[in-house]
């Protein structure tokens, strides 16, 4: 009895172990969180043999995580400081992956379509225009019924790769911003109320009369947000929209090594308040196994995974920018 | 033991010997093993927050370094600049946890005596099962409903009126948005009613009936009764109860962080808008990239750890100068 029982044990081992799978850690921003969730789920499909764990602790995590290699990969919101860089062992490469916009909503009475400008914009978050009939405001607007009240501003209060991109925006279209306050994941803001996510904004919004925050458009467009046009740097005011961030990202100046900032591009349809998401990756492997895996998955994400992401409210990235992208993966020593 | 029991609950009871509880034929190494488990468990926790506020100081070096005591008095608080000062979150914590126990003891207690002096036998049970029904709630649920109820509540009828009626006082002067510091006090006061109620729930409990039956034999009234025999006897337990609610109160992080309106600025008036140092670490710390801005985090933490231990110490203080090391006996 005793043999049987050890003869199945061994056997169950012995099983367990011709399954075992390669495991794939990475940490980092939550922003694309589900798209890639749902790449590492299809993906299983297509490859058994290796699976990927992802953590969501933030942009700043997955920074530091990469930087110490206790994951295989990093993803950020924003791309690394060059302090940051300087750190890493060896080349450390930023690879983007989707893009998302951020969206400008509101609640005045009736939620009419409202159409603003950067430096409106940038005006309002430093507190130099306070009420909603302010000239500047009515000027882009006619015809629209603003009330005379207070605009009371809201921002996020935890750090984010939504007010990344935010505050990069009115840096690059408000020099008084720039000096004044900055591009960062958290600033020290000028006015306004701090809302913990998305969510918190929204519903603080929501409940305010007379209330202007920010928001990912995959938040607003789910949960029915009005949310105003805003005028690119060609002079024409855009919808935001899936189409209209790709648009932004084919237009923009991309560096070689990826770290740019899509803010305000010159082109004609493009929606001025993007931004990409990154995944930050070694250029050499430490482990081929891990390394041949990781670089297998990245092709699939280039050439499968990107049609996903509209499903998702994620923007895939533009043909040319994913050539380039599929470039770098490929280069990748393992 | 005797001295910790003196704390809180009157010495009624002779103090228990050891020996006497033990069989008087057994083990001789049983008595030693149980003391010497029972020590190193005690010195477990001890180890432990010695421990936490060692990390936390180790994960501020930097902070420290730079800042040094100039980081207590400053308003400041920018990840850009990499300048960063404590003093808008202190002071938001104190200010919402001080709130907090002027809406909660007053409240926390007369239920107290409500469950031990006066209520039918019938009712007692269920109102305690209720109270300790709001302890399980967490405090995400408290946070939204906070968000959702009780702020447009607060902006739309009782800051107008408090405007209205006491506008004359700095603490109801200057615009209402809803999300403010009184918001988090309220939303706190909720959170440690449970904690407050049960405790002093026990302490009346405590009190010996003797001392009720010779308030009674002296022709005192029902209110004299409660107020010269039970509460003045009771004075030590309450204020523990209190000091207890406050430690819960001063580390109250998502439902504060959702009514509080998350701006660092330090104001006189209660509409206005607040931060709290459990707020802030919690916002910004998954995000924080640079080293400079995780060391001023860290140290925020220190700080909270500082500021809870001050405050316990403070409590001690007052409770020996109150009851002047008594217990507080009529007789």
């Amino acid at each position: 009895m005793n043999k049987l029982f050890l003869t199945a044990a061994l056997g169950l081992l012995t099983a367990a172990g011709a399954s075992a799978q390669l495991l794939i850690n990475g940490a980092g921003a939550t922003f694309p969180q589900p798209i890639y969730t749902k790449w590492f789920d299809e993906y299983a499909k297509v490859d058994p043999s290796v699976r990927f764990n992802y953590q969501g602790i933030g942009s700043g995590g997955g920074q530091k995580q990469i930087l110490a290699e206790t994951v295989d990969f990093g993803a950020s919101d924003g791309p690394m400081s060059d302090e940051n860089i300087a750190k890493a062992p060896r080349t450390l490469w930023h690879i983007p992956t989707v893009a998302g916009a951020v969206v400008v909503t509101y609640n005045v009475p009736g939620n009419p379509k409202l159409k603003l400008d950067g430096p409106t914009l940038a005006a309002i978050f430093l507190g130099k225009i306070t009420k909603w009939d302010d000239p500047a405001i009515a000027g882009q607007n006619k015809g629209v019924a603003l009330p005379s009240q207070d605009i009371l501003v809201v921002h996020r209060s935890d750090g984010s790769g939504t007010s990344f991109i935010f505050t990069d925006y009115l840096s690059h279209v408000s020099a008084d911003w720039k000096s004044k306050v900055g591009t960062n994941t958290s600033v020290d803001w000028p006015v306004g109320l701090g809302g913990k996510g998305n969510a918190g904004v929204a519903g603080q919004v929501k409940q305010s009369p007379g209330a202007l925050g920010y928001v990912e458009l995959a938040y607003a467009t789910q949960n029915k947000l009005p949310y105003a046009d805003m005028k690119n740097a060609a002079g024409n005011y855009i919808t935001p929209s899936l189409g209209s961030v790709t648009e932004a990202l084919a237009t923009a100046t991309i560096p070689e090594d990826f770290r740019f900032s899509m803010v305000n591009p010159p082109g004609e349809k493009a929606y001025p308040i993007a931004g990409t998401t990154w995944l930050l990756v070694y250029a050499q492997q430490k482990d081929p196994a891990k390394g041949q895996k990781l670089v297998e998955f990245l092709r699939w994400a280039y050439s499968d995974g990107e049609k996903m992401a509209a499903a998702l409210d994620y923007a895939p990235l533009p043909a040319s920018v994913q050539q380039r992208a599929l470039a770098r993966v490929n280069s990748i020593k393992f | 033991m005797t001295a910790l029991r003196a704390r809180f609950m009157p010495p009624t009871m002779p103090a228990a010997k050891s020996s006497s509880l033990l069989p008087p034929v057994g083990s001789p190494w049983a008595d030693r093993t149980f003391k010497w488990a029972a020590l190193l468990a005690a010195l477990t926790i001890a180890a432990l927050i010695v421990l936490v506020g060692w990390e936390l100081y180790a994960g501020s070096r930097l902070a420290i370094a730079k800042f040094g005591a100039s980081f207590f008095v400053s308003s400041k608080w920018n990840p850009v600049t990499n300048q960063y000062g404590a003093l808008p979150f202190i002071f938001g914590t104190l200010v919402s946890s001080l709130i907090a126990l002027a809406i909660a003891v007053p409240l926390g207690v007369a239920t107290a005596l409500f469950l031990t002096e006066l209520a039918p036998q019938k009712i007692r049970q269920p109102i305690i099962t209720l109270i300790e029904m709001l302890a399980a709630v967490p405090s995400v649920i408290f946070g939204m409903w906070g968000i959702f109820v009780l702020v447009p509540w607060l902006r739309d009828h009782l800051f107008i009126w408090l405007k209205n009626t006491l506008g004359f006082l700095p603490l109801f002067q200057g615009p209402i948005y809803g999300p403010s510091m009184m918001a988090g006090g309220i939303v706190v006061a909720i959170m440690i009613l449970p904690i407050i109620t049960s405790i002093s729930r026990e302490i009346l409990r405590s009190v010996p009936d003797l001392q009720r039956e010779a308030a009674y034999a002296l022709g005192a009234t029902r209110w004299e009764v409660i107020r010269i025999a039970v509460l003045s006897y009771a004075r030590r337990g309450l204020l523990g109860a209190a000091v207890l609610g406050l430690g819960r109160a001063l580390g109250e992080t998502m439902a504060v962080t959702m009514v509080i309106g998350n701006r660092p600025e330090i104001s006189a008036s209660l509409f206005a808008p607040g931060y709290t140092l459990a707020s802030v670490i919690a916002n910004e710390f998954t995000e924080a990239t640079s080293d400079l801005y995780l060391n001023a985090l860290f140290e925020l933490g220190l700080v909270l750890l500082g500021v809870t231990i001050l405050v316990n110490i403070a409590a001690q203080v007052m409770l020996k100068s109150i009851t002047g090391g008594g217990t507080g006996k009529v007789y």
